[in-house]
């Protein structure tokens, strides 16, 4: 048996892709995965979506089952949090002051949800949305009748806004700016996906400004700058999420929003590999460096950073993609829209539920959001990745073919 | 339980047994199956979980919705016989089922 140890730093997505990525990569010596979390690697996106509305129980949430680690030789180390590292020794520091040595390190710590200083928000039934354990806790909430008000209208506010109207509460969505998921999408897409929330019952109130949240032990009504009161039972707060680079600040790697890896998710220390949604990496595609917060980037990082780890360096070269489930909307994202200058729309967005919109700069395709268009979201994604341009015209044109609008 | 046989594309078989009412697209991931990698977690969002069911077993199989055949009709090297493996349940009608894997997911 090798002396290499390799220790893997989160316990999610990148972590559970980094941990089998090694073994198939043939990795010989010891793994660790220290991961805060109570839980083997478990699947986020379900939180906000079937798992939050009983469609999904706590055992179907996991990546992989426990056995696969044992099997794999794989040690778990969970509900541990690794408070320091230190790279002349290395070595990290549990913190419960326990002392393990590595040879590798592998940080995958991911992201953790921005706080909005707002009075009320330690009330009682007032959440943030990342973690298993806030879904148990918002369980307790939540029910058919209730209230609900969303804080911040992205996509996973979105997505817990419709998980809870599906199971028959009265919500509202509470959004800052002029329209929801204004920072990711066109105003096209905002304003489909204001139309559907509504004709399901949700309500949207936009230019939103939160002044307090109200109630005594447990929450009872948000308070809104203009003097309206929206009654709450529970309050979910969603407005994004920040890079956890705490330990890796500390362990004085270099940081620019993330942690910086270059193509083979190498750190500053090249002993030490970074995945998911705590490095700042450079895409080949778009030509410049990015933050993701997905699972795919979580996953494809990771097999890259296992790759360079067992000394088959490798380009991190992928297609950025996305989901989001919300009623009966399939949306699906290939590419990255930030920059464009033109939308194109295949589908009538204003009236049935089945649409695309390419998002173009300079006459180069970005981006698709496709909603319930497979064709639309799968060819773009191969043809993207590719680097195949599309012309907006026949994209435009239903009665072209998808894929005969792409350049041959 | 029932027995599933993965043969990978270069004719490398994997039985695995497990559960009914698990799809084939975990019974892959939790087996270590490489060749499925199901990065959507199973909501037929992601393609990358791509199959071909043996012709053997093809009609035993239900029928997949309007959305996984338009996800099927855009994967490379799409046969008759394509699946999402994360749609396919297996039950004891599919005991012994044989289930190819492509070159490649993407
Ligand atoms: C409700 C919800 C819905 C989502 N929906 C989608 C979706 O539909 N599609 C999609 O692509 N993405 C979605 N995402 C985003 C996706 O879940 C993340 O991109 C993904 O989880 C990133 O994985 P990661 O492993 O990089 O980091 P994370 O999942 O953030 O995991 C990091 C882990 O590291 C642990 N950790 C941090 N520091 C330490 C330490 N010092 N010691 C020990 N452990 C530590 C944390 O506890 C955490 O468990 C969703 C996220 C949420 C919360
Ligand atoms: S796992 Fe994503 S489509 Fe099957």
């Amino acid at each position: 048996m090798s002396q290499e140890h390799c220790i893997i730093i989160g316990g999610s997505h990148a972590a559970a892709a980094l941990a089998a990525g090694l073994r198939q990569e043939g990795w010989e010596g010891k793994i660790s995965l220290i991961g805060a979390d109570p839980l083997p690697p478990y699947h986020r996106p379900p939180l906000s979506k079937a798992f939050l509305c009983g469609d999904k129980s706590e055992s179907e949430l996991l990546i992989r089952p426990a056995d696969f680690y044992e099997k794999n030789n794989i040690d778990l180390v969970l509900g541990s949090r690794v408070t320091n590292i230190d790279r002349e020794k290395k070595t990290v520091t549990l913190h419960d002051g326990g002392v393990i040595s590595y040879t590798k390190l592998a940080l995958t710590t991911g992201a953790k949800v921005r706080k909005i200083p707002i009075e009320g928000s330690d009330l009682g039934g007032v959440f943030y949305l990342r973690d298993l354990g806030d879904v148990q806790q918002i369980k307790k909430y939540i029910g058919k009748g209730k209230s609900a008000a969303i804080i911040g209208g992205g996509y996973i506010g979105l997505e817990a806004a419709a998980s809870m109207r599906k199971m028959g509460m009265n919500v509202t969505v509470l959004e800052a700016m002029p329209r929801i998921l204004q920072r990711v999408t066109a105003p096209e897409i905002s304003a489909f996906y204001a139309r559907v929330h509504q004709e399901e019952g949700v309500e949207i109130i936009t230019e939103a400004s939160v002044k307090a949240i109200e109630g005594s032990g447990d929450v009872n009504a948000v308070a809104l700058a203009d003097g309206r009161s929206i009654p709450a039972d529970i309050v979910i707060i969603g407005v994004g999420v920040l890079p956890d680079v705490e330990l890796a600040e500390q362990a004085g790697l270099e940081l620019d929003n993330g942690i910086v890896v270059d193509e083979y998710a190498r750190t500053s220390d090249h002993d030490i590999v970074a995945a998911g949604d705590c490095t700042n990496h450079f895409n080949p595609i778009y030509g410049r460096r990015l933050r993701l917060e997905s699972v795919q980037n979580a996953s494809d990082q990771a097999k890259i950073a296992a790759k360079t780890l067992c000394g088959n360096l490798t380009e991190y070269r992928a297609l950025p993609w996305f989901w989001s489930d919300q009623f009966d909307l399939k949306l699906q994202i290939a590419g990255l829209s930030q920059g464009f200058d033109q939308v194109v729309t295949r589908g009538d967005y204003a009236n049935t539920r089945s649409f695309a919109a390419f998002y173009f700069q300079d006459g180069k395709l970005l981006a698709v959001d496709a909603i319930n268009r497979p064709k639309e979201f799968m060819l773009s994604k191969r043809f993207l990745a590719e680097g195949k341009n599309a012309d907006p015209v026949k994209l435009a044109d239903e009665s072209v073919e998808v894929k005969d609008a792409f350049e041959g | 339980m029932p027995l599933i046989t993965f043969v990978s594309h270069d004719g490398e078989a994997k039985e695995v047994h497990v559960e009914s009412g698990t799809n084939l697209m975990q019974a892959a991931v939790d087996n270590g199956v490489d060749g499925i990698l199901g990065e959507c977690g199973g909501v037929c969002s992601c393609a990358t979980c791509h199959c071909y069911i043996d012709d053997a077993w093809v009609a035993k199989v239900p029928a997949a919705e309007d959305l996984e055949k338009d996800m099927l009709d855009c994967v490379l090297e799409p046969k008759d016989s394509s699946r999402l493996s994360c749609q396919v349940e297996v039950s004891d009608e599919l005991d012994g089922i044989v289930v190819h894997l492509p070159e490649s997911q993407f």
